[in-house]
């Protein structure tokens, strides 16, 4: 049977290896590994600041933060869920992830919001940004582990770059949907008053689209925490590294505690910044309904909670 | 008065093939043809209108008639596809991001049809916002709010949120934020079009009320031609992007254009347009102490009239005569000249010349002819009861009353 490959073989991957090494890695490798240094000097500052204060303390604020956003609930749980960590010995390791989704979040706002808020208001831009955020959404990650390994080496800061293209598409696409989702009276409402674009930005947008907005924030942190265990393949240390170490070896219990461990970070993490996003935090949330809402996991948001409870 | 916006030959097509579009419009294709060979849209053709100082221009129109594009032509959120929008020597269709912002900072506002209010300021916030895009600090925003609301009476919902309040509460600082600027000219687009029919009203009366101090420049956009009847000084009926009309209501209810007006206008409550200056005759006095009550009934008989006013000296009214009662009178008494004092009454109906025909139905049902006063209660016309039930009824200008004011109702077609 004739098929397209009997006449014409495209090497294809020669191509790639071509490009990759023999141009993009020989011309741009100092680029790229100047381009780390932001990332490494936030995340080595973050390491340093987690690691060095003590647990108790990181914990109590932890809870605090949950109480204050996320109700007494997920507080409690923080309380419980840290201490597990502590006393099953990952305490450091998972300070150090956390330092790691920080700084990925963080370098995935500071990217994403202004792109999302270009792309919304120009066509043009989000045609553009579009399939870019396609291919960054199916393409695997292990696809583009290897010239990142090549360009920037291995390491903390290479794994944070690989986190970054993984996470940052829900805060582009939900930023740029909650701008172009501002109602158009309101819009022409601001043009009829005469503010500039800056002005509608800042005084409008922005302010309706937090909501929006903080859901992409949550969906990235979400992403970052589910890249960890891969990032770990190429040099990145904390809970990751456990994970892995436990896969090397088949120690189902070290790659168990690690998971557990990253479950936690997430759940924590997850719940308070799903109520930040919300208008009314949810303080009333019993304990009760907190254990039900964390077995249901994601999707309903705290306050569909709060109405059960009651 | 001086004009304060003058529109020039504004045309508005929607549409890629623009250029091509106007060529086929001027040349008198209709608005279905360009769509078709063009695929253009045509929103407003060649609409031309002054608009003085301190006048509401009400422009009236179904959906679809190009009116709301009119109206944000007029602060440039639409751009017209050629014309003059012409705002003190500034041309709005042709000028600058820049000097379009400054127009739209100083001297235009605008009410929407739904609110348009922020939802996340409060009414004071929302009401200082063309205050906030101009830079002023916020304790004079504060304050110029606050006065804002005051004239729309919400002062106690200052810090309220716009969700809290209904939809005429909303409306209403929705029109305290097009007042806070101190703009020239206000555009108010179907204001009271998502109120509930009392509210309406009551906004509509705020508004004339509020006009009457404000003096605001005013182009008024409504579906409703009741409405425009009702608020405009100047009317302009739009259908298919298109002036059909423009007049005063009076003009328009006793002379409409076209049959398109004309069926319109068979639904309007006659009552609320006219008022007794449109259907008063200049008054045929008698003098009193030097006319005789024969002089009476000789002009009443010239002038086919059951009754006559009665003036003193200094025009003052001092009653009304009945052909009945002098003829009464003179028989009774077989006295050769009754003194007119002597058979007035003076009790009379007496109504202000901008009285609407609505509240004339009382007066006019007493029988006797109701006199017209000006505000120092000088007889300056005179409303025959039959004049105001012809004029009611929609033949005002057949009947045989002699409407000196109405010089319109003169030409009026037949519809």
């Amino acid at each position: 049977m004739f098929s397209p490959g009997d006449l014409l073989i495209i090497p294809f991957d020669d191509w790639v290896n071509d490009f990759v090494r023999g141009w993009l890695v020989p011309n741009f490798r100092p680029l790229f590994r100047a381009a780390q240094v932001p990332i490494t000097v936030v995340l080595n500052g973050l390491d340093n600041f987690f690691n060095a204060v003590p647990m108790l303390i990181t914990t109590a604020a932890f809870a605090l933060a949950a109480w204050k956003w996320a109700g007494r609930g997920i507080a409690i749980f923080t309380l419980l869920g840290f201490a597990f960590i502590d006393m099953i010995g990952l305490w450091p390791q998972t300070m150090t992830t956390l330092a790691m989704i920080i700084t990925s979040v963080l370098f995935c706002a500071v990217i994403g919001i202004p792109v999302g808020i270009l792309s919304a208001r120009s066509n043009l831009m989000w045609k553009i940004v579009r399939p870019v955020l396609d291919i960054m959404q199916t393409i695997p990650s292990f696809v583009y582990l290897v010239p990142i390994v090549m360009l920037f080496g291995v390491g903390m800061a290479p794994g944070i770059i690989a986190t970054i293209i993984f996470a940052l598409p829900p805060i582009i696409r939900l930023t740029n949907l909650g701008i172009r989702n501002v109602r158009g009276d309101l819009i022409e409402a601001a043009q009829a008053f005469g503010s500039t674009g800056w002005q509608m930005l800042i005084d409008l947008q922005i302010p309706l689209a937090l909501r929006t907005i903080m859901a992409g924030l949550n969906q990235t942190l979400m992403l970052a925490l589910s890249m960890v265990v891969i990032t770990a393949l190429i040099g990145a240390g904390g809970l990751g590294l456990v994970v892995n170490t436990g896969l090397g070896r088949l120690d189902v219990g070290g790659a168990t505690a690690g998971g557990i461990g990253i479950v936690i970070l997430a759940i924590v993490l997850d719940r308070i910044t799903q109520g930040l996003g919300e208008k009314n935090p949810a303080n009333t949330v019993s304990l009760r309904s907190t254990l039900f809402n964390i077995f249901r996991f994601k999707g309903s948001s705290p306050a569909a909670e709060v109405k059960k409870a009651a | 008065m001086a004009v304060k916006l003058s529109v020039q030959n504004v045309f508005k097509i929607f549409g890629d093939r623009t250029d091509e579009a106007l060529k086929l419009l001027t040349s008198g294709k209709s608005k279905e043809d360009i769509l078709n060979t063009t695929g253009a849209t045509v929103g407003v053709q060649d609409a031309s209108f002054d608009v003085d100082e301190g006048e509401i221009f009400v422009v009236m129109g179904l959906s679809g008639s190009g009116k709301s594009t009119l109206v944000r032509m007029l602060n440039g959120l639409i751009p017209p596809t050629s014309g003059n929008i012409m705002i003190d020597g500034l041309d709005v269709a042709n000028c600058s991001q820049e000097q379009l912002r400054g127009i739209r900072r100083e001297k235009i506002t605008m009410v929407f049809q739904h609110f348009a209010l922020f939802p996340h300021w409060t009414v004071a916030e929302n009401a200082a916002y063309g205050l906030k895009v101009k830079g002023a600090k916020p304790a004079e925003r504060r304050e110029k709010a606050l006065k804002a609301l005051d004239q729309v009476g919400l002062t106690p919902w200052a810090d309220s949120l716009p969700a809290e309040l209904s939809g005429g509460m909303q409306q209403r600082v929705g029109l305290a934020r097009g007042l806070a600027n101190g703009p020239e000219v206000l555009l108010m687009d179907e204001p009271f079009g998502a109120l509930d029919p009392l509210i309406r009203r009551e906004m509509q009366d705020e508004l004339m009320v509020l006009q009457k101090t404000l003096k605001k420049t005013i182009i008024f956009i409504t579906h409703d031609l009741n409405e425009a009847l009702l608020l405009g000084d100047k009317i302009a009926i739009m259908k298919d992007g298109r002036f059909v009309q423009v007049g005063t209501a009076q003009e328009i209810v006793s002379n409409p254009a076209d049959d398109y007006v004309a069926a319109f206008v068979a639904d309007i409550d006659r009552g609320r347009v006219f008022t007794a200056d449109d259907v008063s005759h200049a008054p045929e006095t008698m003098k009193l102490g030097t006319d005789t009550a024969e002089d009476a009934m000789r002009s009443m008989e010239d002038l086919n009239r059951n009754a006559l006013y009665v003036v003193d000296g200094d025009d003052q009214i001092a009653g009304v005569v009945t052909y009945q009662d002098l003829a009464a009178a003179t028989l009774d008494n077989g006295a050769p000249n009754p003194v007119l004092e002597d058979v007035m009454l003076t009790e009379y109906p007496s109504v202000d010349a901008d009285v609407q025909l609505n509240d004339l139905y009382g007066a006019a049902s007493g029988g006797l002819p109701i006199a017209v006063t000006d505000d120092k209660d000088r007889l300056v016309g005179v409303v025959e009861p039959e004049a105001v039930f012809a004029q009611l009824s929609g033949n005002g200008d057949d009947a045989e009353t002699p409407t000196e004011t109405d010089t319109s109702g003169k030409e009026r077609a037949h519809v």
